[in-house]
């Protein structure tokens, strides 16, 4: 059993790993002391003190904004293009694959400077619209990615049948299709949404000045030192984040049933 | 109507904005001027030869050679995790499996920001070797705490690729080796190895390609003077305003990941590579 115990013992380092700096940020949230050298006793006044925070609270309306509104219009858009592209040809289909790839594939930073440069060179003042256009372009490929899947599972004469019964295709749409491919949909626009609240280096670039979202704000307060309301609302939204993935994977195990994979 | 029309909004969308901002990014690339205006713009080549020079040079040598150094370790790293992981009972492994991506989900800035925490001068980890009497470290600032920071942001991308194709083998494969007389490092060495190597390759990729073009890493946890070519780039255009200059280091890095992605596709002869999704 020395085999189990050194995979075991691995497995912890790794976790440890992982977790060590989340741990740090947690337990500094709660430290009375601004500093990050030492640590004066338990306090909740950053919690309080970040709602007052006009800077923070600014950002993070900007982020959910952001996250909100790019996951909803890349979901439709993105579903429309899955069953598109379920629909379309051999050859068709594997060009519209490939074009949904580029900007999963491209680096960050790329997509961030190619998408800075059309807006500045069709004279598009950069802020919220940019950054939002700029979230939705890099959501639609892993909707299009969550809804294909679901596509394929599909039964081919369900629509038909409903069809056959006289439903308008439109109807055999919403009534049929539509609740099979749902869960695709829905964990689609969920990891739109936390694409969107998690990105920093594409809204880095296509973001003008007064509007920034929460990465952009953390990334200009760490030269100076990052405040500790900063830690207090990251655990926040660690414990939201947290509780919305249980979800999912609750939703995902009660789907698989038997199945035993996850990814 | 055709169903196949329904992705037209996304056909228009692709083309405004991905298609076309890429092609502006290489006519930057090839000219000189004005860059809000075509008809300023001139032909050269200039900016490509610009990067030849000898730091330009050494920052695009640095930037391969800490992200071949960061998958490696990754690799290293990972490749027993996702044994282990692959190993355990359906049940458990589930539960396992997320925590391991649940960090992920914690804005990574933040995430790299704490390990300044831990690695500063005044930082935890010093404060231990303190307490232990021993010597303080220079941890921050340098490339190591480079490599720790990509080993840190990109790990689980290089386990879960390879989780997901060793978790999908068929254990009868590997009964049948045993069965057969082979020992656990032939059953390995001849089985699983090659059977995961979908997954190793989009492993590799997805662990190099963002350790490349990253310039957040480098910035927080090796200052300012250790500089990657997203760096570069990132100074090109919001510093220097040189975005002529800039756009061609982006192609020039775009054409180094297409380089390394057609080599790693080589040995991935099913082209069935493993995704996270």
């Amino acid at each position: 059993m020395v085999e189990k115990w050194i995979k075991r013992f691995y497995a912890f380092l790794l976790y440890l790993f992982l977790y060590a700096p989340i741990i740090v940020l947690i337990v500094y949230s709660f430290n009375s002391s601004k500093s990050r050298g030492s640590w004066d006793g338990f306090t909740l006044k950053w919690y309080v003190e970040l709602f007052k925070d006009r800077q923070i609270m600014k950002a993070l309306y900007y982020t959910v904004l952001v996250a909100f509104f790019s996951s909803a219009i890349a979901t439709v858009i993105g579903t429309l293009a899955a069953i598109g592209i379920h629909n379309a040809g051999h050859f068709k289909k594997k060009i519209l694959l490939n074009l949904n790839y580029v900007p999963v594939l491209n680096p960050d930073i790329v997509t961030g400077v190619a998408l800075m440069s059309l807006f500045v060179f069709v004279g598009k003042q950069l802020g919220l619209v940019t950054m939002l256009l700029a979230h939705i372009t890099f959501n639609i490929p892993y909707v299009v990615l969550s809804v294909l899947p679901k596509l394929k599972q599909l039964n081919k004469h369900l629509a038909e049948a409903a069809m056959d019964l006289g439903a308008t295709p439109f109807y055999a749409f919403r009534k049929v299709v539509l609740p099979e491919i749902m869960p695709g949909i829905i964990s689609g626009a969920l990891i739109a949404f936390t694409m969107s609240i998690d990105d920093f280096v594409i809204s880095f670039f296509t973001t003008g000045s007064g509007v920034s979202n929460l990465s952009i704000t953390i990334f200009s307060m760490a030269r100076r030192g990052i405040n500790p309301k900063i830690n207090a609302l990251s655990t926040l939204m660690f414990l939201s984040v947290l509780i919305l993935l249980l979800m999912i994977n609750k939703r995902s195990s009660l789907e698989i049933k038997g199945k035993d994979d996850v990814a | 109507m055709k169903k196949s029309a329904a992705s037209f909004p996304f056909l228009i969308w692709v083309t405004l904005f991905t298609i076309i901002p890429l092609l502006l990014v290489l006519l930057f690339s090839f000219t000189e001027g004005n860059i809000q205006n075509i008809k300023e713009m001139k032909f050269t080549l200039e900016n490509f030869k610009r990067f030849l020079q000898p730091n330009y040079i050494s920052v695009l040598g640095r930037s391969a050679g800490l992200a071949l150094i960061s998958t490696i370790i990754c690799f290293v790293l990972g490749y027993p995790m996702a044994m282990i992981l692959s190993s355990m009972e359906p049940k458990k492994r589930n539960f396992w499996v997320l925590l391991f991506i649940v960090p992920m989900w914690m804005n990574f800035l933040l995430r790299t920001y704490a390990w300044m925490t831990l690695l500063g001068k005044q930082g935890l980890i010093n404060g231990f070797l303190e307490f232990l009497g021993l010597p303080s470290l220079n941890l921050l600032y340098n490339n190591g705490a480079v490599i720790l920071g990509m080993v840190y942001n990109f790990l689980p991308f290089m386990v879960l690729p390879i989780y997901t194709v060793l978790s999908k083998i068929d254990k009868s494969i590997i009964e049948a080796a045993e069965d057969l007389g082979s020992n656990r490092i032939t059953v390995f060495r001849k089985i699983i190895f090659p059977l995961s190597i979908p997954g190793v390759v989009s492993g590799i990729t997805m662990v190099f390609m963002p350790a490349v073009s990253t310039f957040v890493i480098s910035r927080l946890l090796g200052g300012n003077r250790y500089m990657l070519i997203g760096n570069l780039i990132e100074q090109q255009f919001l510093t220097v305003y040189d975005w002529h200059f800039g756009s061609a280091i982006s192609i020039i890095m775009m054409v180094m990941i297409l380089i390394a992605m057609a080599f790693m596709e080589r040995f991935d002869k099913d082209k069935e590579g493993g995704r996270i999704w």
